[in-house]
Order: C-alpha cells, then structure tokens, then sequence
C-alpha cells in the first residue's frame, strides 16, 4: 500500500520536475515547481515526518512560490522566454548529469548501513513533531539562533539591495 | 516494502533534473527554480536517512536547510531585480562581465 503511494507521488514530482526545466513559459515552471513541492511534501508524510510536511507546504508553497511568481510577474520576463533556444553547452552538459547520476547510482547500490540505529523508532516518532520541537530548543539552540540572524540579514540584504538602485534611478 | 534505496534515487533523479536545469537553461530565474529542486531533493535524502537510521538528526538539519532555502532564493531574486533593471536581460550568457 505505501509503495504503490511512494510510486505515485515519486512519479507525479519526476514529471513535474523535468516540465519545469523543459517548459518556456517561466510562469508554466513556476506552477509545475508548485506541484513538485506539494509531491515532496506527500513525500515526507512518507518519512512520517508531518512537521517537514507542514514546513515545505508554508515556506516552498506558500513563500518561495509567491516570491518567484511576484519576481516573474514585476519583471514582466514572460515575452522574451519564447525566443529562448538551447545552450551550446547542452551535449557536454547531459553527458555531465548522466556521468553524475550513474556515479551515485553506483554508490548507493554498493552502500550497506553500518552504523547502529538510534532511538527514535517507528512508536517515538508518532510525536515526531513534539520532539523536534524540544530539540531545536536544547541540543540544536545555538544552530537555531544563527539561522535566526541568517534569516535577518537576508531580509535587510534583500530591502538593502532592492532600494540602492531606485535611489540611484531618481538621483 | 519502501526502502531508504528507493528515496536515494528518487532524490537522485531530482537532483540530476535539478543540475541540468542549471546547466541547460539560459534564464535565471528558471536557473534558481532548478537550484530549489536541488535543495529539495537534498531535504528528501536527508529526512529518508533520518528515518531509517532512526535519529533526528536529519529532520532538523532539514528544517534548517529549508530556512536558508528560504534566505537564499529572497536574495537572488533581488539580485535578479537589480540585474534586470540594469541590464534589461536575465539570459546568463549575456552576464559575463566577471569572466576571465
């Protein structure tokens, strides 16, 4: 039964991933990366991780796409997609993914896990969300607070770099 | 049964899909969508590891990850905006003011 789910959604994210790379239309790939995120989501629900589930769906849903169709949309990018034709680099390029994939593929089919499992077992991890929570806020807090101030400095970097230039333009 | 073998490669393929998106493709903003492809299928690999070694390790390494996913794309876009209002152009093979 979760095999047939893992193939659905593993199916539905390949497919909508190679339309965003392959569309013209930047806000066609815009949609088709919403759909790959939301398959990602199912994904972790999967890992039962429901926290991870819930984060993806706000942040990569509700955020990253809202910013990356607004960047679209103000850019006005949309006309000069079509006129768009494949990179000179596109044989070296595939042959670089394939050589790159078939290395992984390797390795992953050689791997074994060594090393022993920890505690949290398919029973601890019913309250995934909770203990996630408790260790953010003890083992991982100094983590925490420097992707905090990480946070703050993208949002004035982003103010700071968007207003140079518009003061520049009236000036 | 799933195993952590069948995540991998769906993360592989994802990441793959991911690269040549970066390298295939000649706009940026397509170009960064690829990047947050490849991010996304790091955080699978990394929470399919989480769960089958069965720590947690890997689950908060990915909410981290999704943070500075969320730091990143705020701002290359407004680089992007900047390089737009300057250039008229996001094709990436007209920004080679840098090479050489």
């Amino acid at each position: 039964m979760e095999q047939i789910f893992f193939y659905i959604f593993s199916i539905l994210a390949i497919i909508s991933a190679v339309m965003v790379v392959s569309v013209r239309n930047a806000v066609h790939s815009a949609f088709y990366l919403i759909v790959c995120f939301l398959q990602v989501a199912a994904i972790f629900i999967l890992l039962r991780a429901p926290f991870l589930a819930a984060v993806q769906v706000f942040v990569y849903v509700g955020a990253v796409m809202v910013l990356f169709l607004f960047a679209v949309m103000v850019l006005d990018i949309g006309k000069e997609q079509f006129k768009e034709h494949l990179h000179t680099q596109a044989i070296p390029a595939i042959v670089t993914v394939i050589a790159l994939f078939a290395t992984m593929g390797y390795l992953v089919s050689q791997g074994r896990i060594t090393v022993p499992l920890g505690k949290f077992t398919e029973e601890a991890l019913s309250k995934n969300t909770e203990v996630i929570g408790k260790s953010l806020f003890t083992q991982y807090i100094f983590p925490f607070e420097v992707v905090s101030l990480l946070l703050l400095i993208a949002l004035v970097g982003a103010i700071v770099l968007v207003l140079k230039e518009k003061k520049g333009k009236q000036a | 049964m799933v195993t952590l073998t069948h995540f991998l490669i769906l993360s592989f393929i994802l990441f793959s899909i991911g690269v040549a998106g970066v390298l295939l493709r000649r706009s940026i903003i397509i170009v960064l969508m690829s990047l947050e492809l490849i991010f996304n299928s790091v955080n699978i690999s990394l929470a399919a590891f989480s769960y089958y070694l069965q720590t947690l390790n890997g689950t908060v390494l990915v909410v981290f990850n999704i943070t500075v996913a969320a730091a990143e794309v705020a701002i290359g876009l407004a680089i992007l905006v900047n390089v737009y209002r300057s250039r008229k152009s996001i094709n990436v093979e007209e920004l080679n003011d840098m090479r050489y």
